[in-house]
């Protein structure tokens, strides 16, 4: 019975949260903003050089456009009030056969950044679903 | 081998097994699970802990994932052993897995009880099949679906015969469904697997297959989890189960669980069961403790 309860009780405490999310800030804010931004993707840069499955992918990258690029997008795509200027998801990654792991991997990257910089996880995981709806114009192309 | 049964007297089986249940009441069981991986192309904390029944699942069911972390360009291998230990008796289960390109998954396993102080034992073997069908846990527009079974088979099948059993080896069938999403309610990763089981399995197998009051039926098992970040989530497990025995009533099971895992390689799992009536005795429960690692 107990235990039954707990669940019970645990499904209200999901089913009640998500009434706080619908009222949630936009998530370029959340992130703190260009100032929070540039953070993180500094720090995924790093974790990416870390990490020899992404880095693969990464060898004849120009790292100052990456970076810019990659504010830009996430600025766009987190709600931010910024124009995107670089290729599409699918013009970037066509011919870079992006495997299913080393998309896994980049996204491990991510949340090892984030997890460095204490982002918060349910900012993170706001992130992360953006990233993830992507994932079709990222692989196998 | 030692054999289970030394007379066919009903109240000694019973008696055993009332022995055999004080090890899942109110017990700390130590569960080591080692994991041998090549993959680690899945995300963290997406390969289950180790089922009791071998294969990737929770503790009392199993999942739709496969076992390990491999992706559809590779394969996994994962080796399971866990002990549970009481005052009077030991559970042992041991199983290793193999997952094909995260498509297709196999699994062999032991379940044994054992008695300490008389060495007597109850043996049984578990292979698994488990194809994934469609879908993907995380990013797929469908849920992770797959389809499974289970063959056990009693080495030791004495008791079973003694409660009235009507087979010593059965299969299980079982199609599963599992989600996660990353950013779900409450801006928290959860879970969700729902499994429908074809069985005759009277506790786990552990008492034979069928019995006086019906053998086939259609059961149905869930586990539902939170993540509070990618390295804790608690989650609950329940698990249907058959009520073959006029002499030994079975009752549905219940689990809360809280997981750990610091890296893929290593996991820790502890979890609160509640067993329902064993063998005459009411409101049955246990802890238990496991860690998994990989190399």
């Amino acid at each position: 019975m107990k235990t039954r309860l707990l669940s019970a009780l645990s499904i209200f405490f999901i089913v009640g949260c998500h009434n706080i999310a619908a009222r949630e800030e936009s998530l370029y804010v959340a992130l703190g903003g260009q100032v929070g931004l540039e953070r993180l993707v500094d720090q995924l840069i790093e974790e990416i050089h870390f990490d020899p499955v992404v880095m693969s992918h990464f060898e004849d990258t120009n790292w100052d456009r990456f970076r810019e690029k990659q504010l830009e997008h996430l600025c766009l795509l987190t709600g931010g009030e910024c124009q995107y200027t670089g290729d599409s998801m699918l013009d970037v990654h066509a011919g870079m056969n992006v495997s299913e792991a080393a998309f896994n991997a980049l996204v491990n990257d991510l949340q090892k950044a984030m997890e460095k910089l204490q982002i918060p996880v349910g900012t993170g995981n706001r992130l992360l679903a953006i990233l993830a709806s992507m994932r079709s114009e990222i692989i196998y192309l | 081998m030692v054999s289970v049964m030394n007379s066919n007297s009903f109240m000694a089986v019973l008696r055993r097994w009332k022995f055999l249940c004080r090890l899942t009441i109110a017990a700390i069981s130590c569960t080591v699970v080692c994991s041998m991986t090549h993959a680690e192309g899945q995300l963290l904390g997406t390969a289950g802990v180790g089922p009791l029944e071998g294969g990737s699942g929770g503790g009392i069911s199993p999942w739709a994932t496969l076992a390990g972390y491999a992706t559809r360009d590779e394969w996994a291998a994962t080796a399971t052993i866990s002990k549970v230990d009481v005052s009077d008796f030991t559970l042992n289960a041991a199983s290793v897995a193999l997952n094909y390109q995260n498509r297709i998954e196999l699994s062999i396993g032991r379940l044994d009880i054992q008695d300490k102080s008389g060495g007597e034992i109850i043996r049984q073997n578990i292979g698994g099949l488990k194809v994934r069908v469609l879908g993907d846990l995380v990013y797929d527009k469908l849920p992770l679906l797959s389809v499974g079974l289970q063959h056990k088979s009693l080495i030791d099948q004495d008791t079973a015969r003694a409660v009235g059993a009507q087979d010593t080896s059965g299969t299980d069938f079982y199609i599963s469904a599992a989600r996660a999403w990353l950013n779900g309610p409450g801006n928290r990763t959860i879970f969700l697997n729902v499994n429908l089981r074809n069985t005759e399995a009277n506790q786990l197998g552990l008492l034979g297959f069928g019995g006086d009051r019906g053998d086939r039926h259609w059961l149905v098992e869930g586990a539902a989890a939170i993540y509070f970040n990618r390295h804790w989530a608690i989650g609950a497990e329940y698990r249907q189960k058959p009520d073959n025995l006029s002499a030994l009533k079975e009752d549905d099971w219940n689990e809360v669980f809280i997981a750990y895992f610091p890296s893929k390689s290593l996991s820790f799992t502890g979890a609160y069961l509640e067993l329902g009536s064993i063998a005459g005795q009411r409101n049955q429960n246990a802890w238990y403790v496991s860690m998994q690692a990989a190399f």
